[in-house]
């Protein structure tokens, strides 16, 4: 199916248009971050401001469109620079999760017998443990830090797009143009990357697109736990760890605090939500079997 | 099949070796005071700290420290977790029972909304319930277990009362710690049974109802989207019309006999999500403050703890791999088509 197809099938699904709408609406605040929610430290904009050095939360108000957190965070600043951080993550653990996929994969489907046996047993090492908790383990022991939290989840996550691209490269290694390519005289690395890799690419680069949500609600559980950004920085699982001890309000009023959950917790719903909802229409595009 | 499981189970061991030579690599890096705890049994022995070093080799090379441990780990010395303030091993056997409690009670719950949800999709294909039910198992697929387990904290414990945090209560605690309550199974709900205490049983189902449902509801999703696509499949076939031209009764056809036939790829999604929850209470587990081993490890992974944090994913690393084994060998046995192959 061509490219044209696919989105003509995205666009008529309501479900999947609401997702790409949404996904839209979120990149485009990502992308207007400095100017819808101006940084006060130039140096770090990441850095959520604090609106004084109170502890308890306060109400939305005229200062704070969406209220304060623990400590005085702003949670507007906090939510719309989050969006720019949840991009940030999600892209960057994409494209290295599928350069590390793409080159070990490619490699265990091109050259098969015993590197492919090796190479993919180094995958089952990584699917033997939830890749929840490895990721947990590898961001603790890399010691907490965004940075290394970006490296537990790439370390998680390259191996399912490895096996990908490893049974795709092994299928169009055997067509006839490859064949006539090797009888041409041309040389492996030409024969791989010329012809190979761009005919078996696209598929696990739709997937780890797709995975982008995925991504951001490990990287947020990661936050939530603390194994993620430094205090203060902008990021949705940790707005959701800092109302985690108001969920109970004041006496007489049990809800009090209810923005400090909800606002960052609508958020990072809304933000998977989206992905997953075109993920849920490309599957049905793409399966062979609904049509 | 049976070569390909023998094969399996012949790379079982070289997976988990790959598993604490990764882990046991990772820990290289840190300080050499906090990889001894890898090895003591008492936090008295820290107290010479250059003893310990020399005892286990902790100054040699890579192999040589990997080869000490891994003796350790088949004696069973796991090493002392500092978190729990107790070995490694005697923290797994303590807090295992209690997540094993939450992920049947899970389990349970997401057969019964997977298996019921999914008729009802497949019955009212693409009308209202069925859309309905795709939007809210999206939902549950999208929405942060975190954030789910907090905002039902905030309503069914601050605003109604009714399901607090925790295990159980301090009047439970005392009954379950006094000398005349005894240990059957090891999980609690079904042994106050066993002992006669209702309202303990009730106490600890109070606390329970919570986690489990906050951790159905993240894995409800595959199953109601399994059991709708095997549902439709089964309603295309002939029996199925046969069945209606008799004048057999729609709800006796559907659960009788369509349903009964729907449900076997339910059965081996159900094993291999049982033990994927198990490694999923991390989470729920540290929201609900519920003493099981996804808390513990949650903890150690916060203090640093190396013991508990390689003791703690390699018990669930152990889990996984031969849960999902025996999934595969239950998928065989379970549909006979499948050993035809």
């Amino acid at each position: 199916m061509n490219e044209k197809k696919i989105f003509k099938q995205i666009i008529k699904n309501k479900n999947s248009l609401t997702g790409l709408i949404i996904i839209i609406i979120f990149f485009l605040i990502a992308l207007f971050a400095p100017i819808i929610a101006p940084a006060q430290n130039k140096n770090n904009p990441y850095q959520m401001p604090q609106a004084s050095y109170q502890v308890n939360p306060t109400a939305p108000n005229a200062q704070n469109l969406l209220g304060t957190t623990e400590n005085q965070y702003d949670i507007y600043y906090g939510i719309i620079w989050g969006t720019r951080m949840a991009f940030k993550i999600g892209l960057s653990v994409v494209f290295l999760a599928l350069l590390i996929g793409v080159i070990i994969g490619g490699a265990a489907g091109f050259f098969g017998s015993w590197i492919d046996e090796i190479l993919m047993r180094l995958t089952d090492i990584v699917f033997a443990v939830p890749s929840m908790v490895l990721a947990m383990v590898i961001a603790a022991m890399l010691g907490p830090d965004l940075k290394n939290m970006m490296i537990a989840i790439t370390i998680v996550s390259w191996p399912s797009y490895a096996r990908l691209i490893r049974g795709d490269v092994m299928s169009v290694k055997e067509r006839e143009f490859i064949s006539a390519t090797k009888a041409l005289g041309a040389s492996k690395r030409r024969i791989f990357l010329r012809h190979i890799l761009p005919n078996a690419i696209y598929p696990v680069v739709i997937v780890a697109s797709l995975d982008i949500g995925y991504i951001v609600l490990t990287a947020a559980s990661l936050s939530f736990l603390g194994l993620g950004s430094q205090t203060g920085t902008a990021d949705w699982g940790q707005l959701v760890a800092l109302s985690r001890n108001w969920i109970l309000g004041t006496h007489g009023n049990p809800f009090e605090y209810w923005f400090t959950l909800v606002m960052p917790g609508g958020a990072l719903l809304l933000f998977v939500l989206a992905w997953n909802m075109l993920g849920d229409a490309f599957r049905d595009i793409l399966d062979p079997r609904t049509h | 099949m049976g070569k390909y499981i023998l094969r399996r189970i012949a790379f079982l061991p070289l997976v988990i070796l790959g598993v604490t030579c990764f882990l046991f690599f990772l820990t290289q890096r840190l300080p050499v005071e906090a990889r001894a705890s890898l090895y003591i049994q008492d936090p008295r022995q820290m107290d010479s700290m250059e003893e310990v070093i020399k005892k286990y080799d902790l100054d040699k090379p890579f192999f040589v420290q990997y080869g000490h441990w891994l003796k350790n780990i088949l004696h069973g010395d796991l090493g002392y977790s500092e978190s729990a303030n107790m070995p490694v091993s005697k923290a797994i056997r303590d807090y295992f029972p209690a997540t094993l409690q939450l992920a049947l009670a899970a389990i349970t719950l997401v057969v019964f909304f997977g298996v019921l949800f999914g008729v009802l999709s497949a019955v009212y294909k693409d009308k209202f319930w069925d859309n309905f039910l795709r939007i809210v198992s999206l939902t549950g697929f999208s929405l942060p277990i975190f954030v789910l387990g907090l905002l039902l904290l905030m309503i069914f414990y601050g605003r109604l009362g009714w399901f607090p945090p925790g295990e159980y209560s301090f009047a439970s605690d005392l009954i379950i710690h006094s000398p005349s309550f005894k240990s059957y199974t090891g999980l609690l709900l079904i042994d106050s049974i066993l002992n006669g205490q209702f309202k303990v049983f009730l106490d600890i189902l109070r606390h329970l109802v919570l986690p489990a449902f906050t951790l159905c509801f993240g894995s409800f999703a595959l199953m109601v989207r399994v059991m709708r696509s095997s549902m439709l499949e089964e309603l295309n076939k002939d029996y199925v019309r046969a069945a209606r031209a008799r004048g057999i009764s729609e709800k006796r056809v559907l659960f009788k006999h369509a349903a009964l036939n729907a449900v076997l790829p339910v059965i081996t999604l159900a094993s291999i999500q049982f033990v994927r929850l198990l490694g999923g209470t991390v989470i729920v587990e540290s929201v609900f403050d519920y003493p099981g081993i996804g808390r513990w490890g949650v903890a150690c992974a916060q203090q640093l703890d190396i013991a508990g944090i390689l003791g703690f994913s390699l018990m669930v690393a152990a889990l996984f791999v031969l849960g999902n084994l025996a999934a595969d060998i239950l998928y065989s046995f379970v549909d006979p088509r499948i050993r035809l192959k």
